[in-house]
């Protein structure tokens, strides 16, 4: 009887053994993995290269690591290793240029801070010089508000 | 005075050149290099670009100049490349028949997952040397835009001959065969 539980104990380690391996499986799918890796060949992010044979080897390749239980960032060193640091899609992955990887940011948001400001420049330049002006420099509220006065006044 | 042109339409027409010019620099650095080609053209041959690569197996380096006074037949491929299939029996073939008469099948595998690549070649039983380039750093060299391509090497480095997409039995003689009779 005693055997006999314990070969059943046996049993239930063996069977649970395999879900607990993909309980402590780093859960990660291709579709996460996708848009922050590159297909080399195609020149774009492999979540966009929908008819390349070569992206879809990376894909097989993706999903065999996947299923190897890797995390996101083991695959993408695998991809890496495979491909060279290109593979990569997102500034500071590839981890040897700090400067570099803050410029890419930095860079863009700077010129279209500038071009906004440029063009909200040119736009009050242009509407300040656009259009004759009331003569004696009044403007269209005040010219109102005096014909209003003068209704008044003559209690038309 | 009269103003000419007001600040908004000059602003909104130098964006458009810029544009304009940003597209024009796209275009022109995208380029494929295609100095082999109008070499041919004109009757020369240019020297091959300068080309060190690990193997393929991971044991060492190997470079173009290590095949000086070889024919060499060199072919970028990957296992993903579908008329890589048709073609690499043949350069093999050819690669068996060159051997003995001073040339080589020298095969690049570009782009491609190491496992792949061997799972590959042991599918077609490959007997040419072959290297690896991982990141794709000798496309531009040698203006490689699709695969395969295959330059032909003379015994002096220089490039006598071009095939950009799969080769055949025809290019082989045609411009193969000639070559392995020169003398360095």
């Amino acid at each position: 009887m005693k055997r006999a539980a314990a070969l059943a104990g046996v049993l239930a380690a063996l069977l649970g053994a395999p879900a607990t391996v993909a309980a402590q499986c780093p859960r990660t799918s291709l579709g996460d993995i996708e848009d922050e890796v590159m297909c080399p060949v195609c020149g774009t992010p492999l979540g966009l290269a929908t008819d390349a044979p070569q992206a879809d080897r990376e894909r097989a390749y993706i999903e065999r690591l996947i299923a190897d239980c890797r995390s996101k960032d083991e695959i993408k060193a695998a991809l890496a290793a495979q491909f060279g640091d290109a593979v990569l899609a997102l500034p500071g992955d590839a981890g040897d240029d700090d400067l570099g990887d803050v410029l890419v940011y930095v860079i863009p948001a700077v010129g279209i801070a500038l071009a906004a400001a440029g063009i909200a420049f040119a736009v009050v330049r242009w509407r300040g010089t656009r259009g004759p002006r009331e003569p004696g420099g009044g403007d269209a509220p005040a010219a109102e508000r005096r014909l209003e006065a003068d209704m008044e006044r003559y209690e038309l | 005075m009269r103003r000419v042109l007001a600040p908004v339409p000059i602003a909104v027409i130098c964006a458009i050149l810029a544009l304009v010019g940003l597209l024009a620099y796209g275009l022109a650095a995208n380029e494929p290099d295609r100095k082999a080609e109008e070499s041919l053209a004109r009757g020369e041959r240019a020297s091959a670009p300068p080309l060190r690569l690990p193997r393929l197996s991971g044991l060492g380096t190997k470079s173009l100049e290590d095949y000086r006074g070889k024919v060499v037949v060199l072919n970028f491929w990957a296992s993903w490349c579908k008329p890589c299939r048709e073609e690499s029996p043949l350069l093999d073939r050819w690669h068996e028949r060159m051997k003995s008469r001073g040339g080589t099948v020298l095969g690049v595998d570009t782009l491609d997952i190491v496992g792949d690549a061997r799972d590959f070649i042991s599918e077609y039983e490959l007997g040419y040397p072959m290297l690896r380039d991982k990141d794709g750093e000798t496309r531009e060299s040698f203006g490689i835009v699709g695969f395969p391509e295959t330059f032909v090497i003379d015994r002096r480095g220089h490039i006598a001959a071009v095939r950009r997409g799969p080769v055949d039995d025809t290019f082989m003689r045609s411009q193969v065969a000639p070559l392995l009779r020169e003398r360095s």
